[in-house]
Formats: structure tokens, sequence, C-alpha cells
């Protein structure tokens, strides 16, 4: 490696790759080849993309949001603001986190043309334009001219390219959902973290340890010999403990109510991101500190970095992130930097001690910092310029679990409130105090023994709360109620540093400036909640991690307020970006179909999808289907129709809650329609009901309504007549359901049922018998029918429904019988005037707007939406369903075409329409208000295509047999 | 996500619930006013504080329950005639 040793003709050593390092976590056997920018690097296994590119001497990685200015590396780790990167098909990949891999393209994002030249960084000189609250203020008026801002912003916007849909997903993975339920869930793999989650199995939890970064380790990877040795003595311990699961490069994003958790794990074998959702018991907070920014003029410039950055350039990457630095320090951090830096061979121009009460003022320099000035008024060259000024608690999971971290000056951070933290979460490490290795280890090992006890209490009420727990069950956990002993973890005292005495970034994903947060609060934004929304400070990809509490500290500074009083933004999960295709998983979309599908697939049906259910839409030529129905005999499958079976002696009152219609009256073997209401009224269900026997009731529903109607008889069995002798067992789909239907309907079932006299006197319309067809016994018969021909509508118990249904075809065959499909039905409906429950009526549709006042009898004592119903009479419907014929028989309005008063004014819809087969002309169904809706009025329609045409109202809705003799034959 | 205790089968996700509202009872349908039943049907009281719920166990026991949650925690228990 040729950057490995330094130009014996150069003065100085260059940025590139170190000698080995002892705490290094690349694999300097195994290189990796990838493309930047369509120019090869090299890289090692275990390289980031920043820490190869930084390694080759990259030093501007991106453009930035809002004036195009170069960034570089700040942070070096997944939270880097400069560092989002493309992927491949992948945008906004975090280069600072991503492993390079052989053959990776990667290239800049929001760069034209070039990351060199960026034509945008004009937007730099234009800086007023893009003044905070600039959506708001620049581009509000004229209105009109919206579209081409939206393109002009669309440019500015840094984001990647979006994989084409259909893909797959990225790079054809998957994306994956797993549901855990540990006792013990650890957030986050530092020294703390470790030790708790090996503390916590020693005592029999399961734990789940999550790590955000690539391995377990947190700071001691980047530290001294003897951090290194108690990394590998903690790992050991770890690894030794088989109650631990190690999830690493995973983050738990969120905690919800009683411990349900979010965590999203990455870059797992084949599967892209997978979601994880825990139930745990308790949760430890783990997750350190996150390093503070420092805002002064020029904080932004490539070369520009937080200690903790170059620690981690020098120590796990072997890369010199410099030649001649400048270290701002203000705590044993930005010390140990220091020295980092001198033994990777940077000269160290100048060490600021903010302890002391120095400072950097301003750092300068074209692509990349080349002198800084200190508050001692010294300039000094450098192209490197190390800041560490402190510490933010990255207290989110707390925050979501109900705590409110308070400020401690003293500290220059937030703590947690140990009074307002739930019981079964609990924090240690950084996020709670400061202290050695050992203070740390020795904090997490209490409060992992106080997790385990509340975790084993928690499983035990749990377990003593569940009543089917079985005796065999193993026994529940036997808590330690004594209180566990946990040391003061204390945090130490580190100087308030926040911003210099000039302006610069504060959120450098946002392009936000310390001056735009003090122009807000001066144009009266002066709430930290309201300064956010108005300059979108804190609202980038870094989500307030790097920026929030300098954002407080300038937002307290400008109003004269304290950090306390100021407070802080809400912290919302998600704690860490999660992608979409995590958040919908693998595709699970149930479906159902019914026993007869594979004879509808092999008889070239084309499949609808009906909710959940799958249905043949027609086999080639609905209109032929409609005629066979008409003229001779077809079949349908009608499986998906609801149906519950009613026993009981109370089955008659429930029927006259349930239903708008009477039903005490109901003999044996006979059938009714009916109407269900919800107590607004509105028309929710509709569907026939037989009575079977003296105590036995088959309630059929429509087919979407299957599962809510069930609920809804369940809702009034149990909470307001648990006294009713009512039983209900949904069969919808222990029947398949043929319904046979057309003039020759009845010689066809001749041939194949027995049990049942079919004659029309015997069996005539409206009424129910079981029998056997087709050698099936314990079959359902009903003479109803929604075609309005002769019809019979057959239930069969499901495993013989495709037997029954080859056999009505083979006995059919010399009658012409054809299978009918949907599309059959609705059209043989319409002409028929049948109305579909929220196709012709909607969520607003009361009961007298459905044409079905005949059914309607108040004078019942009560039933579902009785009072709404009187009210509706007594006032008069707003709508009502009418049929429609329009004047040109050939043109069919699109269904929710408008309907238009005289003044033109909308009066009403088109619900329904279709070419009729049987009469040659156009069909509809209609809501219209009543001012319009006697027949004989002549109504406008609009259609989509804006062109108006008139059609008639009818009498009644049936447009075809309105008498109804066809079915009663 | 929170668990709700069914008396029936334990502690279960919420997700397996359908929310059924503050529980309330229905109104005379003789007596009531339309104003009376509307605020019935669409007017929640939503208190800060315990609030008495129906819940409907519909993807487990399908038992109605009745709990109280406390709004501002989402502390939950099985009301005493639950
Ligand atoms: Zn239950």
């Amino acid at each position: 490696m040729s950057l490995t040793t330094p130009n014996p003709t150069s003065t100085r050593v260059r940025p590139g790759r170190l000698a080995p390092q002892p705490g290094e976590v690349i694999d300097r056997r195994r290189p990796v080849t990838f493309t930047w920018n369509g120019s090869t690097h090299r890289g090692f296994q275990g390289d980031t993309i920043a820490s190869a590119l930084a390694a080759s001497g990259v030093r501007v990685f991106s453009r930035s949001y809002k004036y195009h200015r170069p960034r570089g590396l700040l942070t070096a780790d997944f939270l880097d603001p400069g560092c989002s990167v493309q992927v491949g098909d992948e945008p906004n990949v975090r280069g600072g986190h991503r492993l390079v891999e052989n053959g990776m393209v990667v290239s800049s994002q929001n760069t034209w043309p070039s990351l060199r030249f960026d034509v945008k960084a004009v937007n730099g000189l234009a800086g007023r334009f893009l003044a905070p609250g600039f959506y708001y203020k620049t581009f509000i008026k004229p209105q009109l001219l919206w579209p081409l801002y939206e393109k002009v912003l669309r440019r500015f916007v840094h984001a990647g390219e979006v994989p084409e849909a259909g893909t797959g997903g990225v790079s054809g993975e998957t994306f994956d959902k797993r549901y855990a339920h540990p006792d013990v869930v650890v957030a986050g793999g530092g020294p703390a973290g470790m030790a708790a989650a090996a503390a916590a199995a020693r005592t029999g939890s399961r734990v789940m340890l999550v790590e955000e970064e690539h391995e377990l380790g947190g700071h001691l990877r980047w530290g001294d010999a003897d951090d290194l040795a108690t990394l590998r003595d903690l790992r050991a311990q770890v690894a030794a403990e088989p109650g631990i699961e190690v999830l690493t490069n995973a983050v738990v994003s969120g905690r919800f109510d009683d411990n349900w958790l979010s965590i999203v794990e990455r870059g797992l074998p084949q599967v892209f991101e997978r979601l994880v959702k825990a139930r745990a018991k308790t949760l430890i907070v783990a997750p350190g500190l996150i390093e503070r920014p420092y805002v002064f003029e020029g904080n932004d410039l490539p070369g520009v970095m937080l200690s903790t950055a170059v620690r981690r350039l020098v120590n796990l990457y072997a890369v010199r992130p410099g030649s001649r630095a400048v270290v701002l320090t203000a705590n044993p951090e930005g010390d140990a930097a220091v020295e980092d830096l001198r033994r990777a061979g940077v000269e160290v121009a100048a060490v600021v001690d903010a302890r002391a009460g120095d400072t950097v003022v301003r750092a300068t320099g074209r692509s990349g910092v080349s002198q800084v000035e200190l508050s001692t008024g010294a300039r000094i060259a450098c192209d490197l310029l190390v800041t560490a000024v402190g510490w933010t608690a990255p207290t989110s999971l707390l925050n979501m679990s109900g705590d409110r971290p308070v400020y401690r000056p003293s500290a220059a951070r937030f703590l947690p409130d140990p009074q307002r933290m739930p019981d079964d979460v609990l924090a240690t490490g950084g996020i709670v105090g400061d202290g050695t290795v050992t203070e740390l280890v020795a904090h997490a090992t209490a409060i992992a023994g106080a997790a385990a006890r509340r975790a084993a209490a928690r499983a035990r009420a749990i377990g003593e709360a569940v009543p089917t727990r079985g005796d065999d069950a193993p026994a529940l956990p036997d808590p330690d109620p004594t209180p566990v002993d946990v040391p003061v973890l204390a945090p130490a005292d580190h100087p308030e540093l926040f911003r210099s005495s000039t302006h610069g970034f504060v959120d450098f994903c946002e392009d936000v400036s310390s001056k735009d947060l003090v122009i807000a609060i001066k144009e009266g934004y002066d709430s930290i909640e309201l300064v956010k929304r108005y300059t979108t400070v804190t609202m980038g990809p870094a989500q307030g991690k790097l920026e929030t509490v300098n954002t407080v500290a300038i937002v307290a500074e400008a109003t004269g307020r304290t950090m306390a009083e100021t407070g802080t933004t809400t912290w919302r999960p998600m704690y860490a970006p999660v992608t979409l295709g995590a958040l919908a998983g693998r595709i699970h979309e149930p479906v159902r179909y019914s026993p007869m599908q594979r004879w509808h697939e092999q008889h070239g049906a084309t499949p609808l999808v009906a909710g959940q259910w799958i249905r043949p839409e027609h086999y080639g030529d609905p209109a032929a289907e409609v005629r066979a129905v008409r003229t001779g005999v077809g079949i349908i499958d009608v499986t998906p129709i609801g149906k519950l079976d009613l026993r009981g002696p109370d089955v008659a009152e429930l029927l006259n809650l349930l239903y708008v219609n009477k039903w005490s009256k109901l003999g044996v073997g006979k059938v009714r329609y009916g109407v269900m209401c919800a107590e607004d009224g509105v028309v929710m269900d509709d569907g026939v009901t037989g009575r079977l026997g003296e105590d036995r009731y088959l309630m059929s529903t429509t087919s979407s309504g299957a599962a809510t109607v069930w609920e809804w008889v369940e809702d009034w069995l149990q909470t307001s007549h648990p006294d009713w002798r009512v039983h209900v067992t949904p069969v919808t789909t222990a029947y398949a359901s043929i319904n046979v239907a057309g003039p020759r309907s009845r010689e066809l079932m001749a041939r194949l049922v027995s049990g049942v006299d079919l004659a029309p006197d015997a069996f005539g319309y409206m009424q129910v018998r079981t029998g056997s067809v087709a050698g099936v016994d314990d079959c359902v018969l009903w003479r109803i029918g929604f075609t309005g021909e002769l019809s019979y509508e057959v239930h069969v118990p499901a495993s013989y429904g495709l037997q029954v249904w080859e056999a009505l075809m083979a006995a059919g065959e010399d009658l012409g019988v054809v299978p009918f499909g949907v599309e059959a039905q609705r059209i043989l409906r319409l002409e028929k005037g049948h109305f579909i429950v929220g196709q012709d009526t909607d969520g607003l549709t009361k009961a007298y707007s459905s044409a079905v006042d005949w059914a309607i009898k108040l004078d019942k004592d009560d039933f579902a939406g009785k009072p709404e119903l009187v009210w509706q009479r007594e006032q008069g419907p707003t709508t009502q369903l009418v049929a429609l014929q329009p004047v040109d028989r050939a043109t069919v309005p699109e269904e929710a075409a408008q309907i238009l008063g005289e003044d033109g004014r909308i009066a009403g819809r088109i619900t329904s329409s279709r070419m009729s087969p049987t009469l040659g002309r156009a069909i509809c169904l209609g809501q219209l208000e009543p001012s319009l809706a006697t027949p004989g009025t002549l109504v406008t329609v609009r259609l989509v295509d804006g062109r108006d045409i008139r059609a008639e109202v009818i009498e009644g809705l049936a447009h075809v047999d309105p008498e109804g003799t066809r079915q009663r034959v | 996500m929170m668990l709700v205790p069914c008396p029936w089968c334990g502690p279960r996700n919420a997700t397996e619930f359908r929310y059924g509202g503050a529980a309330g009872a229905r109104p005379d349908l003789v007596s009531a006013t339309p104003q009376q039943w509307r605020e019935y049907l669409y007017t929640q009281r939503n208190p800060l504080g315990w609030s008495r719920e129906g819940w409907y166990h519909r993807a487990g026991c399908r038992r109605h329950i009745t709990i109280e949650r406390h709004t501002g925690t989402n502390e939950v228990r099985l009301a005493e005639d639950g």
C-alpha cells in the first residue's frame, strides 16, 4: 500500500492509511474495490464507505441541502450528515455506517453537474432568498406558480434516486418482520450494555442486546490498551451466555405502551431490513452519549470534525484524517484525540483548551478548512479542526417511556429524571452519568439485576392473569423482592460550550444556522417548538441527535431564558430511520377461495378481487352469461355470502332488534328479506334470513358485511341482552354456495335434488328447505335470488362444493347450463333493480333513502337505528334511490357521474350503470333529490368527459319484470 | 402497543381487540330527543383520567369486556363488573 508510507520528498504527511492499529476493524488481507462517482477506489473489508474514501484522500462527500456547500466528515458514523450517498439503486445510504463491498457503485447525492463544481452553490451568495421560513415566505404568492415552485424546489432536495417500482425492493432483497418476547432488552452494546446483558443473562433472563454499530463495544473500541482488554473480556462474557441474543447493525427505534419495542435490523443475509416487534418485560436503555458539534463560523467546512470522528478514523480504520490539526478540547476525549493524532503522525499545530477559557472563533477555507482563528486572535494554518465540546444524551427511548430528562448546567447535558421513569424501563451508562469503565460496569450490573427481578415479577403477573393456564404449564418465576443496591454514577462536570462569538451551522442536514434561529426568534417564533417548525431545525435526517441541544442553547441565549425554561422539542419514534419496506414487511395478503376455485380457473374465469375473496368476474362474455340466465339456466358461485347459524328460543327477538322489519311471525320453512341499520339509521347490511326449524335460523349477509354483522350480533347479545338465549355460529365457509338461476332452473334442480318437493305450490318463492343435492345430504335450499329469475340458492357442506357444482354442470348440459360470474350477476340485479349496500348507498344513506320504506316497521318497540328513522320520516329523506334510463339508449353514464338540477347544482349521482343485454339499452340506479325523483322526470347527467346527457326517472326500481312474475313461477 | 387485560385470555395485544368507545347507556328510545341521541352516537367525553371503555376481543375469545383506562398514561385495569 503506497499510502501507508509517507512520501519522503514531501515535508508533510498526507491524509491516508496508517500502519496497523491495535483496535482496527479492517481486514488488510481482504482488499475491496468499489467506485465513487465513476472512479475506482480501494478499501478493506471492515471499512465503511466513508473510511475507505477518507483513506484515499477524499475530503468532500456531498453538497448541503439548501446552499449546496461542500461537506465532509463530521461524526464518521451513522449520524454523519455530510455523507449520505447513493449505493447502486439505493438512495440515502449512511456512508459513515455502511460497510464497503466489492463492486459497490457509490455516488454522491444532490450534486449537479458534479461534486466539485456545484452550480447550485450560488445559493450561498443568494442566501437572503433562503432565509428561515423561506418555504412560507418566498413561494406563497402567486399560487398559480406553485407547480413551478415545486419543480424548482425539488431540484434542491437532497435525496437519491429511488429504485423503480416493482423491482422487488432494493437490490432484489426482501423485507421481513419478526415477533419476539424477551425478558430484558438492552438498547446499546457499549461497556454498560454488554455488562448489563451478561449480568441479566446470568440470572436466567432471556436477553436481547441491540447495538447500532456492526460490532459490540461502543467507545472501548477506539480506546487505549486497557480499554481493548476490557472490551475483549466483556465480549467474552456476552458470548458465554446462551441466553443473550445479540443483534448488531440494529437499533431500538421506538418504545410504546407496555414495553412494545420496534427494533430495526439491517443488512441481514437476503433481508434488507427486518422489523422486530418485541414485547420486552423490561428495557435497559444504554445508548451512551453522542458528541455535540460546536457552532462557529465555518463549522461545516470539510476538515472540521468531532473528536470521536477522529478517534474512530485513526483507531478503527487506521486513517490519518489530516496533515496539520488544531484541536479544541474541553474533556478527556478531546485530549485523547490529540494523542491519537500525534501517534498518527499528524502535526498538532495548536491545542485550544476550552477549560482554560480559550476557544475557536472561525474557520476559513474554500473547499475545506485552511485556517482557524482563535479567541486569542491567533490565526493558524491547518487542514483539520477537531472539536470536543461536550455530549448529548440520546434520551429518545426515555422520553418515549414518559420520562422528562432534566438539564443539568454543571454537566452541560440533559439527564434522566429517575422520578418519572416507569418501572419497566431502566437506564445505565453514559446516559446516566460518567465514570471509569469499572464504575460503568458496576452500575450496569446492578441495573441489570433490578431489571431481571422486575422482568421475573412481570412474567409472574402475566402468567397469573391467564385463567386458562394449564396445570402442566411451566412454573412461573419466583422473583426476589428485595431491592437492588445501585451504585451512584454521577455525571462529571463539563463547561457549557454551545456557540462561539460567531454564527455557524446548527443543523447540518437542513442547513439551518444559529443566525437563522435568532432571526426566527426576532420574528416572534420564540418557543422551541415554533422555532423548529419555522426553520426546520432538527427536522432533517439526524432528527435532532446532533443539533437539538445547540438549538435549545441558542434559543435560550436569544430569549434570555435558561436551558431548562426553554426545554426541548419532543422526541418521537422512530429514533432511527426505517424504510417503508421494513414497516410493510413481507407481502402477507391472505386471500380466500371457494372450493370451486380450481374449476373456475380451468374454465377461463377472469379473477376479481372482492375484499379478501378471489371470485370469477366472468368466463369470457358477461352479456352472453346474462342472456343464458334470462332464457335458460346458469349457475354462479356465491360462497362468499355471509352465513350465520342462529339457534335458540330468542332468535326472533334478536332479528326484530337487528332488522328494520318484523320477524315474530316467520313460519318454519319461510324466508324473509331484511335490512339492517346502524344506530345512526344508515343502512349497514341486507340479506335474507330463513327459519329452518322451531329454534333454528340461517341468516345471510352481504359478502363484504359478513364479519361486521357477526360482531354486530355479538355486540347486541353480549352488551344489551345477555339474558337472551341465542347461540351464534358463523358458517360462511362451512358451506359452499351456488345460485341456480333461470327459467329452466327447476328442471335442472329436479334432476339432482332428493328429499324436497320442488313443485311450485310445495316449495314456493321465499321458502327454505333442507335436503340432498347430487347425493350430498344436509344441503340448504332457498327459493330466492338476486337475478329476478326463478332461482334456487343452495348451501352445500363446503367439502362437497365442487362435486355439486360439477354435477349441476353435467346434469344441465342438454339444458345449456352456463356458469356466470359476478359481472353478469351485477347486470342481472341492476336490470331487476336490486340495490347493493355500499354501492347504491353510502355511509350517509339512511333506510328511507334506500327505497325500503315498505320494510321499515316503526311500530316495533325497538330496533337498531329506530329513532333516526323516525326523524328521517318526519323530515323526509334528502335523497331517494331511483331507477333511471338515459334518453340516448346507447350511452352508459359512468358510476358516480353527477346528476344536475335545473339550476346546474348537483342534485344527485349515478350509483350503478350498465348496458342491459336484455333491454338493449343503458340502465342506471341513482340517488336523487326527492323534487326530481317523480317518475317521468327528465334530469341532466354530467359525464366524466364533460358532456351532459338526459335521463328519465322511471317508475319503481326494476328495469326488467317490474311485476316480479318471473321469480315467482 | 398496550396490553388489554382480557379476563378470559389474559393480557393481550390491543390490536386483537376492537375498541368500542367509552361505555355509555343507550338513551330511552321513546323519550330521547335528537340532541340526546346524537350525543350518545357521536360525542365522546374524552376525559383526562380514568375512562370506562368497552373492548371486543375479536381475534381472541370474542367476548366484550369493560375496562378502565387512564387516558393520560394508558394504564388499564379490568372494571369491577367487566
Ligand atoms: Zn379474550
